[in-house]
């Protein structure tokens, strides 16, 4: 594991006194290709703008009445050429996928096909109103129909509600979904059970709903424990929520006797789709008995995660939670045909093909949900095809298990014994010297140029480090990262002071959290 | 495959170095059951950049695009001209590929974007605190009403009958599961809101009253009455806000007393995109509400050098942290349209954002004139910014259908957002941006001339 890759190429990094950059300090605070830059209220002025718009002609004839604005709001204007240089310059003390290796557990941070944005910025999906005359956006509910019967055949279930705006939000719809079937049978039951490995977005979607949230308990190989859950289940479980490969990065082995046990006992199977990535086209989740997973287009299915969204959550749904899925809805049917339901349409449509009463649960967001996500989505998928999709999952979760093993002698592994890992690779901080956490590890891994792994997630491992490469990487590009990872954990077990004012050379050092939350500054106060 | 990076020999290298024999061996712990022997069937192979492009080409082109139409749609999505700089800025690699920012030393980009949006937002909206975002108008607006219940420790929410008939929709699926109570109605097609029957409708129980400014028909309710109203009872006022050019020319909802401020702010800097992704904004008019906020939140502090920076901060309300217990569920929000926002805003400035309000108004005025000298047009609203209902005589849905076999999108007609409700089969909402050119107004008043004829 020295070399960092076969050609034998390693990084030079000028070695100034004590590890740190040598020079004298500037007059700007920039150092070179490292700018500052001040905040547009610093900047800018209110009588500076960046378009050309006629003058305002207070003599004009106003429908406004008493309402028109009088006072300044107080926003300031740049000019284009300081507008694309304000935010060009911030945007260089970013970290992206486009800079480099960037192992966020969970969040699947796979490179964003460029193919994506090309085409969701075709004019007859960029600039096409939600609410236009059907006739004239076939092409737009094209999409959502063919991006839809992706997802229900990549995952062998029944049909899908595409509204959902972000993963969270899917899984509210999954569990509404639940809530919503469990009522119409008359009892719509009082709990919910999550493992404590779960995103914190399950507890707190299961508590939203109306529900008392239950810890699974898990077995010492890091998976559910089958038989403590099946003691737990009751008339009283509305559903079980389970993320599979779930956030040890592990597959639930049990996970259709799980299901058949939920089942039997009268509840439902909501499974987070979080990380649908280790098994997308080589497992359906349908032949696995959930019924209902959100699916993160932004992560799974290459949409960029900008900075924080927008994100897109579908949900696909079994056939017994389908008649409940929000409008807008898709379905496909026994004829083999999917279908747009709307308001207008949704009675006749429940009558004609689920040959009852009308039984969405409502409607989650204003119009149709996330085209642009939708459009990017759908391009990726034609990209890959289904052979394509299927060696996705295989280099991903090859990519973990290369990690892990590479990583085992020298960082705690709790679940290397059990077996492979999915997508991503789990450490622990035990072997830590010298009071050094997780955290000052990860600095330090900022410092060798990677953005961190996910850190003290999930919260069943101490000091946890969630490490998902993603199959968008070369090998070149792992070797250098293990090699640093290596490095770097060596340095927190042996105790290396150092690392904890690390990182060195981040356009910022540590940032002071206890401070911002004591007394919150969540905007700019203009200087008296 | 044109995105994978492993060759056949790395894939092969790397098996033999963790030990495994097949890539078959790493997918032990899949149940029988579900393993499949191939490619999902019934699905298409991969296929070249060229390929696919030519078949997306293909879908987009059976859609009329806006730009290739005389254009009045709005009912909460607003078209407007977005400078060309607003894309390439959104597109630099590290915005665009960037997570949430939970490693603040390698995330100033997108943090300092989020406090300059946030300071952009609450100054818009006449208020303290925004926050980083929520994902559309809609959601941001049963957050609002979630939040309310929470500060005055009741649950049940008054809406206005002329708030956008899907925000009404989501407030009361929500509301549903968490067992608030939601007096809504129709709009009442007048000239003028109906303040007074809203504020009777307002009691002790009352949590929030929610109120859209402009409405749903464009009009402007007098939201200091309603604040008035609201607050005697010790209920909170929230205005919704869909389209943000209109603060350009109006006062602001804070300033006339709202208590939290929501909207969409997909008409600066996003497009129209058929509906999604969009922008909730989210404010608070006084800073003692801000522990109460849904969704995340961006402030300033200090490295270890004393140097400014910024973080995500006071997420003890979010999921992550208080997990069952947390203010909302939300995660990912819309940071890149936020991005595409607060860069267009920052183009316009407060000069820019004033003459476009004002161009709009002008133009909106000029429609409303013409449309209004047309026998059988009626112009329903006496105050309006850029959008207004008239009154056709003839059913407005079907000549909606008409006009655009002839590139004409005329609007949005009632009956399309309120299917089935008596009396509005007439009623059209007629959206009037800078994007629309006189000559596309003419073309509207023409072929309305002759269909009313």
């Amino acid at each position: 594991m020295n070399a960092p890759n076969k050609s034998g190429w390693k990084p030079t990094m000028p070695a100034g006194t004590d590890g740190k950059f040598g020079g004298p300090a500037t007059t700007t605070g920039n150092k070179a290709l490292m700018l500052e830059e001040a905040l547009i209220f610093e900047i800018g002025t209110t009588e500076t703008t960046g378009v050309d718009l006629p003058d305002v002609d207070d003599s004009a004839p106003s429908r406004l009445g008493k309402f028109a604005r009088t006072d300044e709001i107080g926003l300031p204007g740049l000019s284009e050429p300081q507008t694309v240089r304000h935010y060009t310059r911030l945007s260089r003390q970013n970290y992206g996928i486009d800079l480099g290796f960037f192992p966020l557990g969970s969040c699947t941070m796979k490179h964003n096909p460029r193919l994506n944005e090309k085409v969701a910025r075709m004019p007859g999906f960029a600039d096409v109103h939600p609410l236009q005359p059907v006739d004239t956006v076939r092409g737009a509910l094209g999409v959502i129909n063919e991006l839809a019967q992706w997802l229900i055949k990549l995952t062998g279930m029944h049909g899908v509600a595409m509204s959902p705006k972000a993963g969270a939000h899917g899984e509210l719809c999954g569990i509404l979904c639940i809530r919503a079937a469990l009522e119409a049978r008359g009892n719509a039951r009082e709990v919910v059970l999550v493992p404590e490995s779960a995103h914190g977005t399950n507890p707190a979607t299961a508590a939203f709903a109306g529900y008392r949230v239950e810890n699974i308990p898990a077995t010492e190989g890091g998976r559910v424990d089958l038989e403590a859950l099946k003691a737990r289940l009751g008339p009283d479980v509305a559903a079980v929520m389970i993320t599979n490969p779930n956030t040890c990065g592990l597959f639930e082995p049990d996970m259709r006797a799980i299901s058949d046990a939920v089942h039997e006992a009268g509840g439902f199977v909501y499974c987070d789709g979080a990380n649908f990535n280790a098994i997308v086209g080589r497992v359906r989740p349908g032949d696995l008995g959930v019924d209902a997973m959100h699916i993160n287009l932004h992560k799974t299915f290459s949409t960029p995660h900008g900075g924080g969204g927008p994100g897109s959550g579908p949900v696909v749904l079994s056939e017994a939670l389908s008649p409940f899925g929000p409008l807008p809805y898709t379905a496909r049917t026994a004829d083999g045909v999917v279908h747009l339901v709307e308001e207008e349409s949704a009675e006749e449509f429940a009558k004609e093909h689920f040959g009852g009463p009308l039984q969405h649960f409502g409607r989650m967001t204003a119009f149709h949900g996330q085209m642009g996500m939708y459009t990017r989505a759908l391009t990726y998928m034609l990209s890959h095809g289904a052979d394509g999709l299927k060696q996705v999952a295989e280099d991903a979760v090859l990519n973990a298990n290369y990690i892990l093993r590479a990583m085992e002698d020298v960082l705690h592994a709790p679940y290397a014994d059990s077996g492979p890992c999915m997508h991503e690779a789990l450490f622990g901080d035990a072997g830590f010297e010298g009071g050094l956490s997780t955290l000052d590890l990860a600095k330090g891994l900022i410092d060798e140029g990677f953005h961190p792994m996910t850190v003290y997630f999930p919260l069943v491992v101490h000091g946890a480090m969630l490490v998902e490469p993603t199959e968008t990487e070369s090998k070149a590009a792992i070797d250098q990262f293990i090699t640093a990872f290596r490095s770097v954990a060596e340095r927190a077990k042996a105790g290396d002071e150092s690392l904890k004012a690390a990182p060195y050379y981040a356009p910022r050092s540590r940032l002071d959290e206890t401070m911002a939350a004591r007394k919150p500054h969540l905007g700019f106060i203009d200087p008296e | 495959m044109r995105y994978l990076p492993l060759t056949d020999t790395d894939r092969g290298e790397m098996l033999q170095s963790i030990g495994a024999s097949s890539i078959d061996d790493l997918f032990v712990d899949v149940p029988e059951v579900a393993r499949l022997d191939g490619p999902i069937r019934d699905l298409p192979m991969h296929a070249s950049e060229m390929a696919v492009e030519k078949h997306m080409r293909g879908l987009s082109k059976q859609n009329l695009a806006a730009a290739d139409a005389a254009f009045f749609l709005g009912a909460g999505a607003y078209r407007h001209h977005v400078p060309a700089s607003v894309d390439t800025i959104i597109q630099r690699g590290e915005f665009l590929t960037a997570y949430t920012p939970y490693q603040p030393e390698i995330a100033q980009g997108t943090l300092q974007m989020l406090f300059e949006f946030q300071t952009q937002v609450a100054r818009l909206y006449g208020c303290a605190v925004a926050n980083a975002s929520m994902y559309d108008g809609s959601t941001a607006c049963w957050e609002a009403v979630a939040m309310a219940g929470r500060v005055t420790k009741r649950n049940k929410a008054v809406l206005s009958g002329a708030l956008h008939p899907h925000y009404t929709e989501v407030v009361k699926t929500m509301a549903k599961f968490t067992g608030d109570e939601i007096a809504s109605s129709s709009p009442t097609v007048q000239a003028e809101p109906d303040n007074a029957g809203l504020i009777a409708r307002i009691d002790d129980d009352t949590s929030c009253v929610v109120v859209q400014y402009p409405d749903i028909l464009g009009r402007l309710p007098d939201l200091a009455e309603i604040a008035e109203a609201a607050h005697s009872k010790g209920a909170l006022l929230i205005a919704v806000n869909t389209e943000p050019v209109a603060l350009g020319a109006i006062q602001s909802p804070g300033e006339l007393g709202a208590d939290i401020v929501v909207g969409e702010g997909q008409a600066i800097g996003v497009g129209l995109q058929f509906g999604g992704p969009y922008l909730g904004l989210f404010a608070v008019r006084d800073k003692k509400h801000v522990r109460q906020m849904p969704g995340r939140l961006c402030g300033e502090t200090i490295d270890a050098d004393g140097r400014r920076g910024f973080v995500l901060t006071l997420s003890t309300r979010e999921q992550h942290i208080r997990r069952e217990k947390a203010t909302s569920n939300i995660c990912t929000n819309s940071g890149l349209c936020a991005l595409a926002f607060s860069v267009h805003m920052t183009l316009l400035g407060e000069k820019g954002l004033r003459q476009l309000a004002a161009e709009n108004h002008r133009l909106a005025c000029l429609a409303a004139d013409k449309l209004a000298a047309i026998p059988g047009v009626t112009v329903l609203n006496t105050s309006f910014f850029n959008e207004f209902t008239i009154l056709l005589d003839g059913d407005a849905r079907q000549i909606v259908r008409d006009l655009a076999q002839d590139d004409i999108l005329a609007g949005v007609s009632l009956a399309r957002l309120y299917p089935g409700v008596e009396g509005f089969s007439r009623g059209l909402l007629v959206a009037v941006t800078e994007t629309t050119s006189e000559e596309d107004i003419e073309t509207l008043c023409s072929a309305l001339k002759e269909k009313l004829s």
